[in-house]
């Protein structure tokens, strides 16, 4: 058994310690909102927080996560309230919406730790997030959307 | 285009067999009827249960909540919300209670010009434009005449609010959820007027999209988030040569992986069935397949890249011929002629294909992101051999789609049937990444040859274009409708349409038979003509020393929207603008899907090749924009879309196994490569037209265009070859 937290929870799963994250996450624990787009740490579809930065789940296996603090996007928050999903909200950023789980979790780590972040910051910090429907011109003004909503500069 | 017959099944009350049909203003005849019952979520409620579906479309419950019923899949392109949008026009209930639902397969759900159910050809919006005002106009009139007749009063007193019945002289008011009873009692209204489109309140508006707050949050369920009790997983080994067969297999070492359960073999390979789909991949890399690779053992791109060369330089069939093109070429000031070649190309879908099947006796159950329900129920009762009524297809969401959802063989949708015969309990069929990009059903690659004359003032008057590359059609459901006298037209769409006036020209095709499954793909024959034509026309109009946005404009003379276009798009780029040094600008328009659109792409190349786009100036004219936003959002992501197909990425064959294996070497645009996009449409009272696609083609030659007015360098090969520019410089 490997037991973690996730999303704020005690969880304990008996997937051999070496299976990718994103598969224990999706089918031994049911939380499909973390998303597979190649299994190779080249999208980012399947970004989730460990302790607070952003880890492609697709490449973790189970083994290092243990004792550690895992969330997800469904752990975001219970009512899209955070300020990246409400500035998602506000400039209707997902088309098809698969890859939005994951751009929304590493936006979420960037603003973090940049609350500022420059054009440069966002290409730095989400360029290893694919979208094939092109939402990158509205990801990027909704991360700066984001920083205002943090910085309490609401709508 | 073929419509497919089927027989759903129908069983009780008058309400489900409530059948308007109205001749619309199109021509088009519509059917709307309640769907069959008991189709999995989508039960309707029994009568007396205070729901109101007076037609296939809608449905309004006693907590005023309004469900609409899409007949189209959302993959990206919006409409979930532009389809409600239409409803509820008409409908006018409060449209915060509005939710979608994804409508099961039923014959009052097909495409109103396709005639089977299905999602694609930027149609969805413009199909639909009469069709769900109506049905929103039909439920409000019944809504009103049950109020009328509770207060006893002439339906002409009453008018609607936000969902609200009002008859004002008296003051009283009911909400559409407290009527919804007594309207589910009354017939269906004889005429259906639609308001005039000064009326219009929503449409032409931009309401937030319905389905982003479920795409924030991870609650929107896409195919591959479907879960069933005791489901389990598999993945298939498919033949590395196209139409290979498997010729043995050592499945010991797969079946020793914990949670293994299965190994067999099925039509399209070796499937593996595991509790979890991580000990089914883990199974699958054990097998030990010997393959027979068959007759496209030795298929090579290099190979076909000369062999489509060759056969350009002789006559194919005709598609368009206007004048005397060969004579005007002999007797030009100046004459030129170019070769273009663009490659196959995957969808590469942000979610892989997959599917899941329950699979009983005498029933199938299908879950699955598809653009093709019809034929996918067709396909999969054939496979199952079940009849179609015994098949159940649940749409689900589609985490992007790009054309490739819309198989003409089903192919993901057949082989889960099959893998479903042998794992003997619900099964979720995944394909990774490399299953998907190597999988077949590409972008056919295509070759154009271009020969083009121009007189003493450098006005082109001769222009001939050759075509080489696979049918799309050939072969499927649509093979009569889009196949006349041997010409796919697909394949010469957006080259034997031009909207340009040269006066002599003609466009010929050659369709060679390879064993590469080919498909439809975001633009279609657009894709390639789009790019091959305008950056021809750059060619021709240097040739004939104009500028390349005043030949269009002459060349497009007798086409106002065009041009209309094209100057919006000349006047918000600043065409003729001073530029920072080493950028450089370029023009093109494309016609496609009824829609207008022209395009100024700002790029630099750098020392060593590398190309960057800095700005990209949209204009479009798609008649009436019903969500203003959303089409900005076709758009910028179509733009994105053809920059990825312009600088990125490439299909190839050798020895019959496609190369690419996964995003590392089928590269797409990335944050840190997406130019700055500004959309400007052009406003229209015209019906709706297409916005999904037609923003894809001008993108890749106006691009090289650009390239070529900064560095000299003509681009004729996609994707653009950093080497090549880099090479170039050096020359230079």
């Amino acid at each position: 058994m490997t037991s973690f937290t996730l999303n704020g929870k005690a969880v304990s799963v008996d997937d051999d310690p070496s299976t990718p994250m994103l598969w224990v996450i999706r089918d031994s624990l049911g939380l499909t909102g973390t998303k597979f787009g190649c299994g190779m740490a080249l999208c980012g579809a399947c970004t989730v927080h460990l302790d607070g930065h952003a880890i492609r789940s697709c490449v973790s296996p189970l083994s290092r996560v243990a004792g550690k603090h895992v969330t997800t996007i469904e752990g975001l928050s219970s009512d899209n309230s955070h300020p990246v999903q409400r500035a998602w909200i506000e400039l209707d950023v997902p088309q098809c919406g698969y890859c939005q789980s994951g751009q929304i979790m590493s936006a979420a780590v960037l603003l973090k730790e940049n609350p500022k972040p420059t054009d440069n910051d966002i290409d730095e910090a989400m360029s290893g997030n694919i979208c094939r429907c092109g939402t990158y011109p509205r990801i990027r003004r909704a991360v700066h959307r984001a920083a205002e909503l943090a910085a309490g500069k609401g709508a | 285009m073929s419509s497919a017959t089927l027989s759903p099944k129908r069983t009780v009350g008058r309400r489900e067999f409530l059948k308007t049909t109205a001749t619309m203003t199109s021509g088009l005849c519509i059917a709307a009827y309640v769907p069959e019952l008991g189709a999995g979520a989508h039960e309707l409620a029994a009568a007396g249960s205070g729901v109101f579906a007076p037609n296939a479309f809608v449905r309004i419950a006693s907590d005023d909540s309004v469900t609409v019923i899409a007949n189209h899949s959302e993959m990206g392109q919006g409409i979930y919300t532009s389809l409600p949008m239409l409803l509820n026009e008409e409908l006018e209930a409060d449209w915060s209670k509005i939710k979608v639902e994804a409508a099961p397969v039923d014959p009052a759900y097909n495409h109103t010009v396709f005639g089977v159910q299905m999602t694609g050809g930027s149609t969805t919006t413009p199909s639909e434009w009469e069709r769900f005002r109506k049905m929103g106009a039909m439920a409000r009139i019944m809504l009103i005449e049950a109020a009328a007749q509770k207060w006893n009063v002439t339906a002409d007193s009453c008018h609607v609010d936000k969902g609200v019945v009002v008859h004002a002289a008296s003051g009283k008011k009911a909400t559409y959820g407290s009527l919804a009873e007594v309207a589910s009692q009354l017939k269906p209204p004889a005429n259906i007027p639609l308001k005039d489109a000064k009326q219009f309140t929503l449409i032409g508006k931009s309401p937030k999209r319905l389905d982003t707050p479920s795409k924030v949050n991870g609650t929107a369920q896409f195919g591959l988030d479907v879960r069933l009790p005791g489901m389990v997983y598999a993945v298939v080994a498919r033949p590395p040569a196209f139409g290979g067969k498997v010729s043995s297999v050592d499945s010991a070492e797969a079946l020793k992986i914990p949670g293994v359960r299965a190994v067999e073999q099925i039509p399209s390979g070796v499937a593996v069935v595991a509790d979890r789909f991580w000990a089914a991949k883990l199974g699958r890399d054990k097998l030990k397949i010997t393959w027979d690779d068959g007759e496209n053992a030795s298929l090579s791109t290099s190979k076909m890249t000369e062999d489509f060369s060759r056969l350009s330089a002789t006559p194919g069939k005709i598609a368009k011929k206007i004048g005397d093109p060969q004579n005007a070429l002999k007797t030009s000031a100046k004459a030129i002629t170019a070769e273009y070649d663009v490659p196959y190309l995957a969808h590469a879908m942000m979610e892989p294909l997959n599917c899941v099947v329950d699979l009983l006796a005498d029933s199938c159950k299908i879950w699955t992101g598809t653009q093709f329900e019809t034929i996918d129920r067709l396909n999969a009762a054939k496979a199952a051999n079940l009849p179609p009524d015994r098949v159940v297809l649940n749409t689900t969401l589609l985490g992007g789609g790009f054309g490739r959802r819309a198989n003409p063989a089903s192919d993901f949708v057949v082989e889960a049937v099959h893998v479903a015969k042998i794992a003997k309990a619900p099964v979720k069929v995944v394909w990774t990444r490399e299953d998907d990009l190597a999988g077949g059903w590409y972008r056919p690659k295509w070759h154009d040859r271009f020969a083009a004359g121009v007189d003493a003032e450098g006005n082109p008057v001769a222009w001939l274009h050759t075509i080489v590359g696979q049918s799309i059609m050939a072969g499927t459901a649509f093979e009569n409708f889009a196949i006349k006298d041997g010409v796919d037209s697909t394949s010469v769409e957006g080259a034997a349409d031009l909207l340009y006036g040269i006066p002599n020209l003609q466009v010929d095709l050659h369709s060679p038979k390879i064993g590469v499954p080919v498909q439809w793909w975001r633009s279609v024959g657009h894709s390639h003509t789009g790019f091959s034509v305008e950056a021809f026309l750059d060619e021709v109009a240097h040739l004939g020393k104009k500028d390349p946005y005043e030949l269009r404009r002459t060349l497009l003379a007798k086409e106002p929207r065009m041009l209309a276009v094209l100057n919006l798009v000349a006047e918000k780029a600043g065409w003729g603008k001073p530029l920072p040094k080493g950028v450089g600008r370029g023009i093109a328009t494309h016609f496609s899907f009824d829609s207008y659109v022209a395009q100024v792409v700002e790029a630099s190349v750098a020392k060593n090749g590398e190309v960057k786009v800095h700005r990209v100036v949209c204009a479009v004219d798609c008649g009436r924009a019903v969500n203003p936003d959303i089409v900005k959002a076709q758009m910028e992501g179509g733009i994105i879309f053809g920059l990825t197909a312009a600088l990125k990425t490439e299909i190839t064959l050798e020895n019959g196994r496609v190369q690419q294996k996964n995003f590392h070497d089928y590269q797409v645009l990335r944050m840190f490569e997406s130019p700055a996009i500004e959309v400007h449409i052009v406003p229209s009272e015209a019906s709706p037209t297409g916005v999904g696609e037609p923003s894809v083609p001008p993108v890749a030659p106006a691009l090289c265009n650009a390239i070529f007015a900064v560095t000299a360098k003509r681009i004729r090969r996609l994707p653009v070859r950093a080497a090549e520019l880099a090479e170039s410089e050096a020359k230079s």
